[in-house]
């Protein structure tokens, strides 16, 4: 039933997907919550990119072209061999990022973006023009979500604090439903409103 | 004086990791009722997994263990301030073996204790009753959960809802659908009718510890609870708010006598990681039981 899909991803495999979508998602994906958004914009895209900076920039030129960004602050273990594990990884709310959203996708080429609760207009309208959906994670199935991540590859900016850091985690069937597409559909929006409408019939009887 | 420390961090383990059974098999049905290959079907399937994932590597069930709320009935004799030394204990040798996250963090300043306790944190309620053993519920209430309950007083600006019966529907009705987005859903709602703004929402708490196939004592009561289910299923939100026919598992209502001037409607919404446990304590014999 689930659509697989692997990272880098096509803009056509992109606009094959609608809402209610269910997607099985394998590759390596960036967390990135407050702190690496803000930093992504400030940084690489409003200012020209601090030559300090430029070692990340081109990982991240990288590995988001045709990638994914995952709001997440996960729990991580460091295990005895030195590598570190991802214990709990469930997704975090993703609307603190609306103000960032949208140019992220556009600088980096974004397919998707990760997260819970969904996002706004401006997310919304980045994913049509330039190809790329929002992906729901399950809340709270942290157990799971950890299990499908196969390795960590790397951390960058730990500085940030481990729930802020970018991790470049591999991982493998990944499970996320689609909730925002690239055809400017939104199933958050669809279901608020449908609900409100019978909402309101309830509350007239 | 019993000492009931280890006892408790089982109590913990047990809330945290395995899921009570009433609620697993609530879950299973929402799945069943779903139509196959659609996103609701998938995300109640994606829980099951990760449920019975926790069970097996003894892993907390969602990341956010939550507040723990503990709730105490003890025989008399029995020195409260001893059990709350030990229910404290139990929380921090808990978080150390990973059964509880390190959540709580000091109101302004946000630093975290590491160790789940401080002020007033973990939350615990006694009760001396007249058995001669201890009984103790825990909840585990995560924070995206406990951020969509509500308070109403009625009347309220918001909607027209009057004194009765069907004041309490109509709040009820608007705090699950502000609650979409929020909590995870399928959730429970434990709702309180009456009684102060404190004693309301605890009541409504204290709903979350009965089991999902009880039936409400007032029989008005246990109507209105089958009707809200219904209704607010009806909705159409669905598990994760992917739209779908399961909304809530339950809806179970409390009420408490006040004063002729107020009349609140206190809503505690519960996710489907609804983390209760109830151990009763006797000697030697201890029994782990999903709700009372
Ligand atoms: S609402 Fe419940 S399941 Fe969802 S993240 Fe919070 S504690 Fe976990």
């Amino acid at each position: 039933m689930s659509t697989r899909l692997t990272i880098p991803i096509s803009e056509k495999d992109i606009r094959a997907l609608h809402i209610g979508d269910q997607v099985l998602l394998s590759g390596t994906i960036f967390t990135g919550r407050d702190a690496a958004h803000k930093y992504m914009v400030e940084t690489f895209i409003k200012n020209k990119c601090p030559s300090g900076e430029r070692a990340l920039y081109d990982v991240l030129k990288t590995g988001l072209k045709g990638g994914v960004i995952y709001h997440c602050g996960p729990v991580v273990r460091k295990r005895e061999d030195g590598e570190y594990q991802f214990v709990a990884a469930g997704p975090t709310t993703s609307i603190r990022e609306e103000p960032y959203q949208a140019a992220v996708i556009e600088h980096f080429g974004l397919r998707g973006v990760i997260g819970k609760g969904g996002m706004s207009e401006k997310t919304l309208a980045a994913c049509q023009k330039h190809g790329a959906v929002y992906l729901h994670a399950i809340g709270g199935a942290a157990t799971l979500i950890a299990g499908s991540v196969k390795q960590v590859v790397a951390v960058h900016k730990l500085d940030f604090g481990v729930p802020e850091a970018f991790w470049q985690i591999r991982v493998e069937d990944f499970p996320c439903v689609v909730t925002m597409d690239a055809h400017g559909q939104s199933l958050h929006e669809k279901v608020a409103a449908d609900s409100k409408r019978k909402l309101a019939a309830l509350l007239g009887k | 004086m019993p000492d009931i420390t280890e006892r408790v961090v089982e109590l913990i383990k047990s809330a945290s990791t395995d899921l009570s059974p009433d609620i697993e098999q609530a879950l299973m049905a929402a799945k069943a009722a779903e139509a196959p290959g659609t996103a609701a079907e998938g995300a109640l399937q994606t829980i099951l997994e990760n449920v019975r994932m926790s069970r097996t590597t003894g892993r907390p069930i969602c990341q956010d263990t939550g507040t723990p709320l503990f709730y105490v009935w003890n025989p008399e004799g029995v020195s409260q301030r001893e059990l709350l030394k030990q229910i404290r204990a139990a929380v921090r040798i808990a978080t150390e073996r990973a059964y509880l996250r390190p959540n709580a963090v000091a109101a302004l300043s946000g630093k975290n204790s590491g160790d789940n306790t401080g002020i007033d944190f973990p939350t615990v309620h006694f009760e001396e009753w007249g058995h001669d053993y201890i009984q103790v519920g825990l909840l585990l209430k995560g924070g995206g959960s406990e951020n969509c309950g509500a308070q109403y007083s009625i009347p309220s600006a918001e909607f027209e809802a009057s004194r009765d019966l069907k004041g309490v529907r109509k709040a009820v009705l608007d705090a699950a659908h502000k609650a979409q987005g929020f909590g995870c859903s399928p959730g429970i709602l434990g709702v309180g009718v009456g009684g102060d703004r404190v004693t309301s929402m605890l009541k409504a708490k204290e709903q979350l510890f009965r089991p999902l196939a009880d039936t409400n004592a007032s029989s008005e009561l246990d109507a209105l609870e089958k009707q809200l289910q219904r209704e607010i299923n009806e909705l159409g939100i669905g598990p994760m708010g992917f739209g779908g026919k399961t909304t809530v598992l339950g809806v179970k209502i409390g009420e408490l006598h006040r004063v002729p001037a107020s009349f609140f409607v206190s809503i505690a919404y519960m996710c489907w990681a609804d983390r209760r446990k109830v151990m009763t304590i006797k000697e030697g014999n201890v029994a782990l039981l999903a709700a009372r």
